[in-house]
């Protein structure tokens, strides 16, 4: 420091509390943190590309022919089933890169600084909104080159991503709050796929449900409520318009949030 | 703020407990604002922990503490606008690049983009680190990291700043740069708090010295005054030839004026006040012709530091040679 003269303490002006501009402005630099190291870390590729091509051709390939006689059939009802499993395996590893923080002592660095306590939890969770919205763009692609062309048009395409991408961002909050109670991240990602997998594949992500015996048919469609999901976005895709599932949907989802937004927050203070 | 010296740190009877784990008991430090302060001691000893309270980062359980006068639990936010934290382990992001990691931080203060651009700018060429500044971390060394990491702290320019253990796995020249950085932050007009588990660190850069061992502090002092009360260095010889031990044991203790002990057969140790007299003591023995394999001087340890502060008394069993 040769050129720069310190401020003596008495000489600043000092405030004892962080506006409201200054946490949002605080969470978007987190935010845009959070971005500039998913672009330079190799596991975007596979978080936009390698999953969400994989998930496509897999399943299209597998089931086609199985479930409805021929592939082009069977682009209707599993490219929303892989566009729901694309996002929702990246939202199991939401709140990964907070816990990653915390243990490498950024956050404790953060806590020190006139910052808002909460932009670094919201700034990291907010970034993710990208990771579940590029997949579905990526599933989308894939599907249009496999030859699928949605009867709704681009405009249900969009609605549809957007959607999915709401879903996943409500569900990112509880693995985040799962993240920040175990105590390795490996425990945390352990529980996410222990939990989603079996959570997607008893949907009627893949298979429609009418195919199943009744009673697996009632916990397919009524208590595993990503079917409602599911089936919100066929209906957009096909027909351009939603019916009670979508407010299920959604209502479920404005729940989580309510629920796991404190939560989480408390656990994050809890744990720096 | 009526103090004639300003206080830049003032606690009193800081305690933390882990379970029944009293990780820090009863510590009260008070550094006068442009001084250097550093917490000397072993692993554990808690200089972490009360590094931690001070920066807002963990609550007491007993005791308080005032940051250039604003109390660390009641104006936590006016006191994380006084100081820089740069802890124990590099906080900084691998992925990006130095510039990258300096701007954000300055964003997170609440500078322009600009200004914050240039802020890290001025600091990435300060601290040599300009011609690397749009290179991604994973490629810079040990000392590059913490260099950097210290630099993000000061993009403030914050008053109060607490290094925790700066130099601890740095090589000894990038550890004399390091040395060289905090001196110049003090001579800017920042006040430092470090902690370190080198007595010689602490001694090289601290305008005074709290020791802290198991919590407690044990010796709050002057680099100089520590050094006195723990002893003075030593003078230690080994003979080539182990049958004038003896004698070179008297000529020493004639020229230093000391009691010599006999370590080993030809090992020699004798406390040396003055290391002036190094050279007189080697001309005698060159004189009476006593061979020399090997000569060295040792500062004190800070084994023998804790040795003397906390069990001090008991020493003096050694073999002497009358
Ligand atoms: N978060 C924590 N939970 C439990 N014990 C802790 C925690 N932090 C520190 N300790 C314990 O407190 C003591 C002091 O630790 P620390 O302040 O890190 O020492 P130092 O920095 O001097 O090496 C140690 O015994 C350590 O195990
Ligand atoms: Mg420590």
């Amino acid at each position: 420091m040769t050129n720069t003269i310190i401020i003596p303490a008495a000489e600043r002006k000092l405030k004892n509390r962080v506006g409201v501009g200054r946490a949002i402005s605080n969470t978007s630099t987190i935010a845009y943190r959070a971005l500039l190291k998913m672009f330079k870390s190799p596991e975007i590729f596979v978080d936009f590309i390698v999953l969400p091509v994989m998930f496509t051709l897999l399943f299209t390939f597998l089931f086609g022919g199985a479930i409805s006689g021929d592939i082009h059939s069977y682009l209707p009802i599993v490219i929303p089933g892989v566009l729901l499993m694309a996002s929702f395996t990246n939202c199991t590893t939401a709140g990964s890169k907070l816990r990653e923080d915390v243990d490498k002592g950024t956050t404790s660095r953060f806590k020190s600084m006139p910052i808002a306590r909460i932009a670094p939890l919201a700034g990291s969770l907010i970034a993710d909104i990208v990771r579940y919205a590029m997949g579905g763009i990526t599933v989308f692609t894939m599907g249009y080159i496999l030859g699928y062309r949605p009867e709704a048009g681009i405009s249900a395409v969009i609605f549809s991503i957007l959607f999915i991408t709401f879903v996943a961002w409500s569900l990112s909050w509880v693995f985040a709050f799962i993240s920040l109670c175990t105590k390795t991240i490996s425990t945390a990602s352990a529980i996410g796929v222990v939990v989603m997998f079996p959570l997607v594949f008893l949907s009627n992500a893949f298979v429609p449900a009418e195919t199943m015996p009744d009673w697996l048919q009632y916990s397919v469609l009524r208590i595993n409520q990503l079917s409602r999901v599911v089936t919100t976005v066929r209906q957009l895709l096909a027909y351009g318009s939603t019916g009670a599932d979508f407010w299920y949907a959604l209502f479920g989802a404005l729940v989580i949030l309510g629920a796991f937004i404190p939560l989480t927050l408390i656990a994050y203070k809890r744990k720096t | 703020m009526n103090n004639i010296i300003t206080l830049a740190v003032e606690a009193h009877g800081l305690v933390k407990t882990f379970g029944d784990n009293r990780a820090v008991d009863g510590v009260s430090l008070s550094i006068p604002a442009g001084s250097i302060c550093g917490v000397l001691g072993p692993n554990g000893a808690g200089k972490t922990t009360t590094i931690n309270m001070l920066a807002t980062l963990l609550k007491p359980d007993a005791g308080n503490a005032k940051i250039f006068g604003y109390d660390v639990l009641r104006e936590t936010q006016i006191v994380r606008q006084l100081i820089g934290l740069t802890g124990q382990f590099a906080s900084i992001d691998e992925e990006l690049t130095a510039l990258e990691n300096l701007m954000i931080f300055g964003r997170l203060y609440g500078y322009s983009r600009s200004d914050s651009k240039r802020k890290a700018n001025e600091l990435l060429e300060e601290f040599g680190l300009g011609d690397v500044a749009s290179r991604a971390l994973s490629k810079f060394s040990g000392g590059m990291r913490r260099r950097l990491d210290l630099a993000v702290s000061l993009i403030s320019q914050p008053p109060l700043i607490f290094l925790d253990e700066p130099t601890t796995g740095l090589d000894p020249r990038t550890r004399t740069q390091m040395w060289q950085t905090i001196r110049n932050l003090v001579k800017s007009g920042s006040t430092v708090l470090l902690t370190t588990q080198y007595l010689d660190e602490a001694d090289q850069l601290a305008d005074n010295i709290v020791v802290i061992d198991k919590g407690r502090v044990v010796a709050n002092d002057t680099p100089d005054g520590l050094k006195r009360s723990v002893g003075s260095s030593s003078l230690r010889l080994t003979v080539k030839d182990a049958d004038k031990a003896a004698n070179a044991a008297h000529i020493i203790k004639r020229v230093l004026n000391t009691k010599v002990h006999l370590a080993e057969a030809s090992e020699l140790i004798a406390p040396m006040d003055n290391t002036d007299k190094l050279t007189d003591v080697l001309t005698t023995l060159k004189d009476a012709g006593i061979a020399l394999s090997a000569v060295s001087i040792l500062q004190p340890t800070l084994d023998e530091v804790f040795f003397a502060l906390t069990d001090g008394g008991s020493k003096d069993k050694d073999d002497e040679i009358k």
